[in-house]
């Protein structure tokens, strides 16, 4: 067949490639060029080359030994909270009622802190975790545990975790029940005289089911989380110390707390291309577990 | 390997106060006897997978009693029954090989594993699955699920009937009459009750020596093929099995003749003792009823239209508000668009209110 050749669809992309150069690439050029450059203030700006990128790499210098911890750091807040968020959600969806008004009850309940703007949600904790007027903070002492999220930091990080965990969960749990869902009633018929157990049936019938939803559930949480900024910024401010600061709380130190605008550059760099590497493993894990369930031909 | 028995069954999704105009299968009593291969035939919502799902357990009947070879068990789980199901769309699961998916309901029972891969082994053979037993049972094409389907319930050495719940819906005609097919021999092979519901006459009627026909949450009758075809017990049977279906027409019927509109068709019995205030027609398959030329003393109809079907030819008539269907004999033609009707008598059936009459000799 021969491809017509029309130059007049140019014009249909040009407003699209525009705003996308206004939204995004001129901006993200003006950081690249900010990452190659120091400035004392002023708006005078030095050449500095990849020296930014070097020590950003280097735990022995200043930034790298701080965007190094915060990362460690971010890492392992984002594993813990997908430890806990997962299993949890999934259980909370495999509890929900199939049918009925608590059906909607439920949903409601569960999409409330979802709902909830994220400085609202720090808030909150922030103030419920307070030993002298927080609910939580004040029980928690008066029953014995010396519990203080300014000065501890394993309390700070507790805080923080759990607090993620009540926003997020039902995130998760709502996927999964989405994806419980649409699993046809036949497949629990057939389950039950093959004689399945109730955790047979999880194992063969329901996570397998899930696959997908429980793929979106950890790419959407992980990202989320790595990219964590209000929420543990209202309630610890990164504190105590430097225990809960997270990449994203190290980025805004640097480049408006310093005005180090050629340090913050390179970090959000380095920061924005992890995020797309990890997204990219994901969705190629994603289309290659949908490709495997094509039906193969010549099977009868 | 049983015979299962139906004692006066009924099952209401509105539970057992619901009026019994409601229930989703209205009373039955009947047996199934051990080695049948049985077709449950109905339209849409007749109450034939109500049935089938109360024999397996998946239902627990509001009303009635469901016996294994005399032994009431009613109220055990499915999982205790020895039942075997495949259902409409082939349940497969997913992260398992075919191996393992055959392997998983006496997994699930604590079988041995060196009798597990015996069996599994057996089976694969017997479904032509060999090849496909280490392959994973996502990647197969429906019909070899549906197999495994199958499989699943075919590997219980103890299964005491296979219930199919229209099992070739998702599957391409061509391999329909192979895998039909390979039901049949299946059934000759292991001498295991079968009851299929479908409602698709063909299938019922080639699949199975025992024919049950439902209608609105009743049996209206169960028989032979050839007992459906040639003395259909109400007129829905007569009406919905065979192609083009009965002709039923209101009559009035005295002694050894019916009378429509004033003509009289001669009947091989006599009909004495027909209920008084029941509506009565006369019903004949159009196999039995031949378009003629138009003559005194049969009944004439106008045609409307003459349907080629190879073999045979039908005429569709219209007889007052009537519609009915003749055969039209090689050479008919209907210059004027009407014809007489030929009947034979000995196929000329008599219903009183839908049931079927029977007369005395």
């Amino acid at each position: 067949m021969d491809k017509t050749i029309n130059q007049k669809a140019w014009f249909l992309v040009l407003p699209v490639f525009l705003v996308v150069a206004f939204s995004a690439v001129l901006p993200l050029m003006t950081v690249v060029n900010y990452s190659m450059q120091d400035t004392f203030g002023n708006n005078q700006f030095f050449w500095n080359g990849v020296g930014w990128f070097k020590e950003l790499l280097d735990p022995s210098t200043d930034l790298g030994g701080r965007f190094l911890a915060s990362l460690g750091r971010n890492l392992f807040f984002s594993l813990v909270i997908l430890a806990i968020e997962v299993p949890l959600g999934i259980l909370v969806a495999l509890s929900m009622p199939r049918q009925g008004w608590t059906v909607a009850a439920s949903l409601v309940i569960l999409a409330l802190p979802l709902l909830i703007p994220w400085n609202v949600v720090g808030t909150i904790w922030q103030i419920f975790g307070r030993p002298d007027i927080g609910l939580l903070g004040y029980v928690l002492n008066h029953i014995g545990l010396d519990y203080n999220y300014v000065s501890n930091d394993i309390d700070a990080w507790v805080t923080v975790i759990v607090m993620d965990v009540w926003h997020w969960t039902s995130l998760v749990a709502l996927l999964c029940y989405a994806g419980l869902k649409s699993i046809p009633e036949a497949y629990y018929q057939a389950a039950q005289i093959d004689g399945a157990s109730r955790w047979a049936v999880f194992k063969a019938i329901q996570l397998p089911k899930m696959n997908r939803v429980l793929l979106i559930a950890v790419l959407l949480r992980f990202m989320d989380s790595f990219m964590i900024y209000t929420e543990p910024f209202v309630v610890t401010g990164g504190g105590p110390g430097n225990s809960t600061t997270f990449v994203s709380i190290e980025l805004v130190k640097i480049a408006l707390g310093q005005f180090d605008l050629g340090k913050a550059a390179a970090l959000s760099l380095v920061y924005n291309l992890i995020i797309l590497i990890v997204c990219w493993i994901f969705y190629t894990v994603m289309t290659n577990a949908g490709a495997e369930r094509k039906p193969q031909e010549g099977a009868a | 390997m049983a015979r299962i028995d139906l004692v006066d069954l009924a099952h209401s999704y509105g539970g057992n106060d619901a009026p019994q105009d409601s229930f989703a299968l209205k009373p039955v009593t009947m047996t199934w006897r051990q080695g049948g291969a049985y077709a449950l035939l109905g339209p849409s919502g007749c109450g034939k997978t109500t049935l089938l799902n109360v024999i397996s357990g998946i239902i627990t009947p509001s009303r009635g009693k469901i016996l294994f070879d005399g032994e009431d068990i009613t109220p055990l789980s499915t999982q205790k029954r020895n039942i075997a199901q495949v259902f409409q769309f082939p349940v497969i699961y997913d992260t398992m090989t075919v191996g393992q998916n055959l392997a998983f309901p006496l997994k699930n029972r604590g079988v041995p594993k060196a009798e597990i891969d015996k069996r599994v082994a057996e089976i694969g053979r017997l479904l032509d699955l060999e090849p496909y037993l280490n392959r994973k049972a996502t990647r197969l094409t429906a019909d070899a699920k549906q197999k495994i389907s199958l499989g699943r319930g075919l590997v219980r050495s103890d299964v005491a009937a296979v219930l199919f719940d229209e099992p070739l819906t998702v599957i391409d005609p061509e391999l329909k009459w192979q895998l039909r097919s390979k039901l049949k021999a299946l059934h000759r092979e292991l001498d295991l009750t079968m009851i299929y519901v479908t409602h698709d006459q063909t299938e019922a009627l080639t699949f199975a020596d025992t024919v049950v026909v439902m209608h609105d949450g009743r049996v209206v009758q169960s028989g032979t093929p050839a007992e459906l075809f040639d003395k259909p017990a109400h007129t829905f049977v007569g009406y919905f099995i065979g192609s083009p279906g009965m002709n039923i027409i209101p009559a009035e019927v005295r002694g050894r003749e019916a009378r429509i509109g004033g003509y009289v068709i001669a009947l091989n019995r006599s009909y004495d003792k027909l209920p008084i205030g029941a509506k009565i027609e006369i019903g004949v398959r159009p196999e039995f009823v031949d378009a003629v030329a138009p003559a005194p003393g049969l009944l004439s109809a106008k045609i409307e239209r003459i349907d080629d079907l190879g073999r045979i030819r039908f005429a569709r008539a219209r007889l007052g508000d009537a519609k009915l269907a003749a055969r039209a004999p090689a050479g008919f033609t209907s210059p004027d668009g009407t014809a007489g009707l030929k009947f034979d008598p000995s196929h000329v059936h008599v219903y009183a209110d839908s049931l079927l009459v029977e007369g005395a000799a």
